[in-house]
């Protein structure tokens, strides 16, 4: 019995059994076939997220949203005045996150391609996009980059996964997606 | 040597049973007993809050019971539990003497007096951090101190059960390899190690950190290690639960391990893989290359799980294999229908199996696929696994397994025998249900950790679909269900410690879920004539799923906005 010595004292060299063989073979060959399955998608999928990374001061990254906010800015929006940016096609875009918004509001166009900078200004906050469902974790200290082609027209929420204290749920931000002009 | 007085025989199962080792059980065990219904309980206010029709919890008591709940269920409850497991694996399995059994108090008593700092630091409201405390959010000092004293405690537990398999060896008190049971209970403290010593590296320079002695904690390195204590005890409960599943169809089926080999050799693959799942929790972060992603999140090429696998047909195969040489043969799942439903032990341990497999394992695998990641990061889907393997794996084996330690250990009788049988099913079916519908919402992106999904005082507008919603009131009802299972536990537990039938005069009358077993179980047949067609049929079903799953979450991810 499991809670008693094994029977055998050299247990070590019992013959295998039929079944247990073929299963172990099975799911050994699995777990081959996930493993090849990341690495395909690094090769061939197009959802991967970028290892671009870099350690920033949050100030100098703040500068950096500030400059895109003042070229690109079309409108504000919401409550609390959030400004609405429309960089071009293929350029740097930034979203801040900080107690408790995501800054500012994204006007991106269908199709374009758009290099996408993260970072946060105080705790960990979480990235997450719906209702298309990405969601990445958000550091300071670190921008994360990443190349990102929306594919669908649409308003698209950010709500933020991590917890970072009372005001949690309130911080939401948006990002837009709209047809080329 | 100890003296001969510190013994007594046990009159059912014939072991030579060491006091003071068993007064230590008793103690472990019924404080882990403690901190499951007061985290019980944190919990359902927390699911109560988050069925939205409900919201009976204001927006910081949600937070503060939330960390409250992961630190005395995750943490406390299970660690105590497995505490008195290593102990009864230990010198009750192996007949030996505990060895020093003055330091186990002292372990007790550092791990009780750690998780009460560890509670009082956030029912007073300033570390509200939940269980995880990624810096830079800070808690109060003490909250650390308190997780580092526990972990002390736990640490020196673990070395009083390697300290017992020494003794246990060097005064000859088995025969040949220790049991398999030991063996798992041994693989799970090699790993209880590894995981206290990551909690160590990172929890005493946050502490310091939280006095102000050190300025800044890196938050991507501090989740790479705190995940090491953080995923890797996660690794100790499978360990753990496994090798109670192994022990509980010995003693209510007299099932034996088909093969020795095959499932030590599946435990040996824990200790060398598991450790690298901290890697699950880092898949969705920056700075960390996608090659190292990959390799450790698969725990190297899947060989952690391959050790899962490999139990998931070694335990069902073993309890078949048993069922027939007792004598239920018919057709494919006879030994299945006349298992022994109603004896707790029995029914909770295989639910515990079956939901743990199912729910659990493949929900782990996918979640902790790279890419798969992105669409599952940080939302419910994340406590929809969790709950699978933690809730309905581990601590509904643990809770199996008490059906047959009060009357072995406590010597007392299981009161409320009606409720007993119900228990495992109240409790699995709630559990089942919190996690499908987590699991359920978060695929729909519903969020973690997360008060108002409504999100009615923020300054901008957002709905979730309306499904979501629906799935989070289910979350609720199950959530009801599983405390009804749990309050049904806490009480027959609890009754039959103080008002059970001894056991211990002689002529006492065999515990009620602890059956006599007929001696015939000797060997399950040489190569290749082993006959568990049911168990083959079930792991075929789980391997359908398995890939079925898998390949859909492949085909969602297609279809959201291309990023590189």
């Amino acid at each position: 019995m499991a809670i008693t010595s094994p029977e055998k004292r050299v247990w070590w060299n019992e013959p295998l059994h039929r079944p247990e063989v073929i299963w172990i073979t099975i799911a050994f060959l699995w777990g081959l076939l996930m493993f090849g399955m990341m690495v395909y998608w690094h090769v061939a999928g197009r959802q991967n997220l970028s290892n671009e990374a870099y350690k920033v001061f949050p100030e100098k990254f703040a500068e950096k949203v500030e400059d895109m906010v003042a070229k690109y800015k079309v409108r504000e929006e919401g409550a609390t005045k959030i400004p609405v940016v429309r960089p071009p096609p293929g350029s740097d875009v930034y979203v801040l996150s900080r107690l408790w918004e995501w800054w500012p509001i994204l006007e991106l166009e269908k199709g374009a391609t758009y290099r996408l900078h993260l970072s946060s200004m105080d705790w960990q906050h979480g990235f997450s996009l719906q209702p298309v469902n990405i969601n990445i974790q958000v550091h300071p200290g670190y921008d994360l980059v990443l190349s990102i082609t929306p594919d669908k027209a649409g308003e698209y929420t950010i709500v933020c996964n991590e917890f970072c204290g009372i005001g949690h749920h309130q911080m939401i931000g948006k990002i837009h997606v709209v047809d080329k002009k | 040597m100890a003296a001969s007085n510190e013994f007594r025989t046990c009159s059912v199962t014939g072991l030579k049973v060491h006091l003071p080792a068993e007064a230590l059980i008793k103690a472990n065990a019924v404080v882990a007993v403690v901190f499951l219904a007061v985290g019980g309980l944190f919990g359902l206010l927390v699911a109560l809050t988050r069925w939205q029709a409900v919201h009976i919890l204001p927006a910081e008591w949600f937070y503060l019971l939330l960390t409250a709940h992961g630190a005395d269920v995750l943490l406390f409850w299970v660690i105590f539990f497995e505490v008195a497991l290593l102990y009864f694996a230990s010198a009750i399995l192996l007949n030996c003497r505990l060895a020093t059994p003055w330091l186990a108090w002292v372990a007790f008593a550092l791990m009780l007096a750690g998780a009460a700092i560890a509670n009082v630091a956030v029912l007073q409201g300033e570390s509200s951090v939940m269980f995880t405390s990624y810096v830079p959010m800070k808690a109060a000092p003490h909250f650390y101190v308190g997780l580092i004293v526990f972990a002390v405690g736990t640490l020196t537990a673990v070395g009083i059960f390697f300290g017992t398999l020494v003794i246990a060896r060097e005064e000859r008190t088995y025969q040949g390899s220790i049991p398999l049971v030991t063996f798992g209970a041994l693989t799970a403290a090699i790993i209880a190690v590894f995981t206290l010593a990551s909690g160590a590296i990172i929890l005493i320079p946050t502490f310091l950190w939280s006095v102000g002695l050190i300025t800044t904690i890196d938050p991507v390195m501090y989740k790479v290690i705190w995940w090491g204590m953080g995923h890797s005890s996660q690794q100790i409960n499978v360990a753990a639960h496994v090798a109670v599943w192994y022990a509980i169809a010995a003693v209510v089926l007299g099932a034996k391990p088909i093969s020795e080999k095959v499932s030590r050799t599946a435990f040996l693959m824990y200790i060398l893989f598991l450790q690298l799942a901290s890697a699950h929790h880092l898949l969705a972060e920056p700075g960390i290359s996608s090659e190292w992603k990959v390799f450790n999140t698969s725990y190297a090429l899947y060989l952690a799980v391959l050790g899962s696998m490999i139990h998931g047909m070694s335990v069902p195969g073993a309890i078949e294999a048993a069922q027939r040489k007792l004598g239920f043969n018919a057709g494919i799942f006879g030994w299945l229908r006349k298992a022994p439903w109603g004896n707790p032990a029995f029914s909770g341990m295989f639910i515990s199996l079956v939901l743990f497999g199912f729910l659990g394992g493949i929900s782990g695998v996918v979640l902790g696929t790279e890419q798969i990641n992105l669409m599952m990061h940080n939302t419910l889907y994340v406590p929809g696994h969790f709950h699978a393997t933690v809730v309905a794996g581990t601590t509904l084996a643990f809770m199996a397994f008490t059906y047959l330690a009060v009357p072995l250990v406590f010597r007392r009788e299981i009161v409320l025998p009606t409720l007993a049988k119900w228990q495992p099913y109240l409790f699995g079916l709630g559990v089942a249900g919190i996690s499908l519908f987590m699991m359920g919402a978060g695929t729909l992106g519903v969020a973690r950790r997360h008060w108002d999904i409504t999100f009615s005082d923020a300054p901008l507008t957002f709905e979730y679909p309306p499904a979501a919603i629906l799935m989070m009131g289910l979350n609720g009802m199950s959530a009801v269900l599983a405390a009804i299972g749990g309050l049904a536990y806490v009480l027959v537990v609890v009754g039959s410690i103080l008002f059970g039938k001894r056991l211990d005069a002689p002529d006492a009358e065999r515990p009620r879920f602890i059956p006599r077993l007929p001696t015939t179980v000797a060997a399950y047949g040489s190569a290749g004539t082993l006959h568990v067609p049911g168990t083959i049929v079930l792991v075929t079903v789980f391997f359908m799923s398995f890939v079925l799953y898998y390949f859909v979450n492949w085909k969602y991810l297609s279809e959201i906005w291309p990023m590189r």
